[in-house]
């Protein structure tokens, strides 16, 4: 029975991973493509999450309910995108803002409640799960990973594209790109747009496994996504460098991190230190490259040339020591 | 066909910084015309040049280019007639993508950019013979990227990106002078070579008198913002470094202090 709960926790552990993996890929847009840590995430997630379920509830058709909560998160995305190329607002400021504003937004969109709960209501995963007789988890899991794929294959082929190819050249050097006749205001609203899109349909398809939209549910989201990322890198970061694979390695960092999130909620963590964990996960990986770097540099200095030393001593050992 | 009439642009209005950067410029480039800029440390060389390009928007005059007039367009809308090479050799490439991707994104200079996949071999092809002029041996390397290369290897490349799409006009900003001397001089060559095939028009800033004397059919010098001798043709050929600092001194009322280009002369 034990082993039974355990294997179950994992199930859903991965189901969450995967069907947040699409978030972590709309992250990955913006945090690894362009540099910008956008905040709008917790927001448009929540809002894919609300959209889609007040359409379900309205008897509208799950897939096309999915879609609507994509493009509200692809709208959401845009606005950032507006605020922070128009308007030059600080690309963290004006996804503060969307986050902020969006809060309301969710709130009306569900009616002034905080939650909306499917009940019996028909969804892709429900349709997966009673077609196929599997679980809850397991449909999720399915669809996720069909989402994913999809979703994979999407951005392959996009970012391949001369569009796709100026947005990656906007990250990776913006004077280089305008001079040569871009944009840049437009491929960082269109990438903006894309990512917010994907977290959007990240956050229909979790509310539609969890059977209920929560005004919450996007809470820590973006960090979520960087650790997601992170823990992807430090699994694969070095054996990857083929695009569509570091793609593929953020979605592992997610579905391990939820992995994670199962199994210390299994032994005994209070569900409410999660996000703690997560901050301090990023933090960590992000802070210890810098330290590392530091400490090198006091560690290397010498008054004396030990480096003439060293070799020195090394050559009378035969190389042995470090 | 390039007109720059009463340009005029001062930085930091209204602070103890302000700056008259651009007074009044006034310039004419007749097609095919390759003209070297020389001047001191902040006589408006860069500030030229950036003005030309849509960096910035100028506060008064007119640039047109064929006849458009571009004074109000920002920079990414004037690139279709514009090419660039910048000083900093990081400053003309995208370090973390391929060469082919690198030229592909060039190749696209003022064209619409839709949803056709970047690379395909027939362009392939072209970068290959393309890279293969630069006599750098990087037409081998095509899927490498651009941060691999030696800073005189990303000029190369970024030179070849501001060409591969005929520009109206090409902007070389200094792009020699972050690089060794042997290098340099290879760039410098390539660069005589691609205008000269090309039958570019194009303005060079250089530090070095030597090479503004020896390169192109037009040599101008600037001082405090503005033009202040515009030689070229058979009087030009006939100048000499000697010349050239008697003439900024006349214009000026200055002697010319500035080491880098007294040590290069």
């Amino acid at each position: 029975m034990n082993i039974n709960g355990l294997l179950g926790s994992l199930q859903s552990g991965v189901a969450q991973g995967v069907l947040w993996g699409i978030m972590v890929l709309g992250v990955y847009i913006t945090y690894k493509l362009l540099d910008i840590p956008d905040l709008t995430a917790d927001g448009s997630f929540t809002l894919g999450g609300c959209v889609t379920t007040v359409a379900i509830l309205a008897g509208i058709n799950p897939i096309l309910a999915t879609l609507m909560g994509m493009g509200a998160g692809f709208l959401a995305g845009a606005v950032t995108g507006v605020l922070h190329t128009f308007f030059d607002i600080p690309a963290i400021l004006a996804g503060i803002l969307t986050q902020i504003g969006l809060w309301s937004v969710n709130l009306r969109i569900m009616g002034g409640k905080a939650n909306n709960p499917l009940l019996k209501a028909d969804t892709i995963v429900s349709f997966f799960s009673d077609r196929l007789g599997i679980s809850n988890s397991q449909s999720s899991m399915l669809v996720g990973i069909l989402l994913i794929l999809l979703v994979i294959l999407f951005l392959y082929w996009f970012f391949g594209t001369e569009i796709g190819s100026a947005l990656r050249a906007t990250g990776d050097n913006e004077d280089m790109i305008r001079a040569l006749g871009v944009n840049t205001g437009h491929t960082k609203l269109l990438a903006l747009a894309i990512s917010n899109g994907l977290i959007g349909l990240s956050g229909a398809m979790v509310a539609q496994m969890q059977k209920y939209a929560d005004i919450n549910m996007g809470r820590g989201a973006i960090v979520i996504g960087l650790a997601a990322i992170v823990i992807g890198e430090v699994l694969l970061g070095r054996l990857v460098k083929n695009f569509g694979f570091k793609l593929f390695s953020a979605v592992l960092g997610s579905v391990v991190y939820f992995i994670i999130q199962a199994l210390v909620l299994r032994f005994g963590m209070d569900a409410n230190d999660m996000k703690l964990l997560s901050a301090l996960m990023v933090a960590a990986a992000l802070a210890i490259p810098v330290a590392m770097s530091r400490y090198n540099i006091k560690k290397s200095y010498s008054e004396n040339d030990l480096y003439a030393d060293e070799h020195r001593r090394l050559e009378r050992k035969g190389g042995k020591e470090s | 066909m390039i007109e720059i009439t009463h340009v005029s642009k001062t930085f930091n209005k209204g602070t103890v910084n302000e700056k008259r950067a651009l007074d009044n410029l006034n310039l004419k480039l007749n097609e095919g015309d390759f003209v070297t800029i020389i001047g001191g440390n902040g006589a408006g060389k860069s500030t030229m040049l950036n003005a030309i390009a849509g960096t910035f928007p100028v506060d008064c005059g007119k640039i047109t280019i064929d006849g458009t007039n571009v004074t109000m367009d920002p920079e990414y809308k004037r690139a279709k007639y514009i090419g660039r090479v910048f000083q900093d050799p990081m400053k003309g490439t995208c370090a973390g993508m391929q060469i082919e991707e690198n030229l592909a994104l060039a190749k696209r200079r003022g064209q619409h950019r839709g949803l056709r996949w970047q690379l395909n071999d027939k362009e392939r092809e072209l970068y290959r013979e393309q890279l293969a002029t630069l006599g750098l041996g990087l037409e081998t390397r095509l899927s490498d990227k651009v941060g691999l290369l030696s800073g005189g290897q990303r000029q190369a490349v970024t030179l070849l990106m501001a060409t591969i799409q005929k520009p109206k006009l090409l902007l070389l900003d200094e792009h020699t002078a972050a690089l060794d001397p042997a290098t340099a001089s290879k760039v410098l060559r390539l660069t005589r070579e691609i205008v000269e095939s090309h039958h570019l028009t194009a303005l060079m800033v250089t530090h070095n008198m030597k090479d503004a004397l020896t390169i192109g059919n037009r040599l101008i010098m600037m001082d405090h913002g503005t033009i202040i001798y515009d030689v070229s043709g058979e009087e030009k050929m006939k100048l000499t470094v000697e010349d050239l600092l008697t003439k900024f001194e006349e214009a000026s009322g200055t002697e010319f202090s500035n080491d880098r280009m007294m040590l290069s002369k």
